[in-house]
């Protein structure tokens, strides 16, 4: 019972995240919520019995693709707006 | 890139360290835990990244990093050829009583560190392989191309 609350919690957590990465205005916010989204990945993966997979996503896609993106973002200029 | 703030810099000083320390631990516990060269190599990778994100890309070079990942190849491969006289990749250091080399206590234990053959050294590779590669594809991205439009 508490597994399956935790495992929905879980899920709905995934797609809240998602949603925030689209609905974000700031494009450093943007990826950390995608980093945000991968972690609650890995904990799915971990709560349906794959610890090995839930340590190469925690590990690949939480840190090392957000380390990407925010050297991406931080190189670029933002035209339209006041703020860097 | 650019260095982050002084906040930043603080708590990627705290951090680096555990996060070196638990990636060497899933390399070296790979045959026992869940974990293994590629997931150890890429957390502690992620180390390398939080420092570049934190204090900028000056301070690593390429040379380093790119002789780790062929040490990690080179290694690997020679672990393979090793084993060659029974057949490619043959576990010539399993139950031999040697390094790595003790025998597997039958039934239900907590896991002996000190077993496994040359699986726990192709862990090691396959880490230090991943370190580097994953480590200079972070540190080319940040540095971008040089004069002359070559990486």
């Amino acid at each position: 019972m508490i597994g399956d609350i935790i495992h929905i919690m879980v899920l709905a957590g995934i797609v809240i995240s998602a949603l925030m990465v689209i609905w974000q205005k700031e494009l450093i916010s943007a990826a950390v919520a995608l980093g945000a989204c991968s972690l609650l990945l890995s904990l799915e993966f971990f709560i349906l019995g794959a610890p090995d997979v839930a340590i190469a996503e925690a590990g690949v896609g939480a840190a090392l693709t957000t380390a990407i993106y925010i050297m991406a973002i931080k190189e670029t200029i933002n035209k339209g707006g006041d703020r860097e | 890139m650019r260095p982050m703030s002084k906040i930043v810099q603080a708590m990627a000083c705290l951090l680096y360290p555990s996060i070196i320390v638990f990636g060497a631990y899933l390399i070296v516990h790979g045959h026992l835990t869940p974990g293994g060269g590629f997931q150890g190599g890429a957390v502690a990778a992620s180390a390398i990244a939080l420092m570049i994100v934190a204090y900028g890309s000056k301070k690593y070079n390429k040379t380093r990093l790119s002789a780790l990942e062929s040490t990690g190849l080179v290694m690997f491969i020679s672990l393979g050829l090793l084993g060659l006289g029974v057949a490619f990749f043959h576990n010539f250091l399993a139950n031999t009583g040697g390094i790595f080399g003790e025998l597997v206590e039958y039934g239900t234990n907590l896991g002996n560190l000190n077993t496994a053959g040359t699986i726990p050294l192709m862990n090691i590779a396959v880490g230090l392989e991943v370190v580097g590669a994953l480590g200079l594809m972070m540190v080319i991205l940040a540095k971008g191309p040089e004069k002359g439009g070559r990486v």
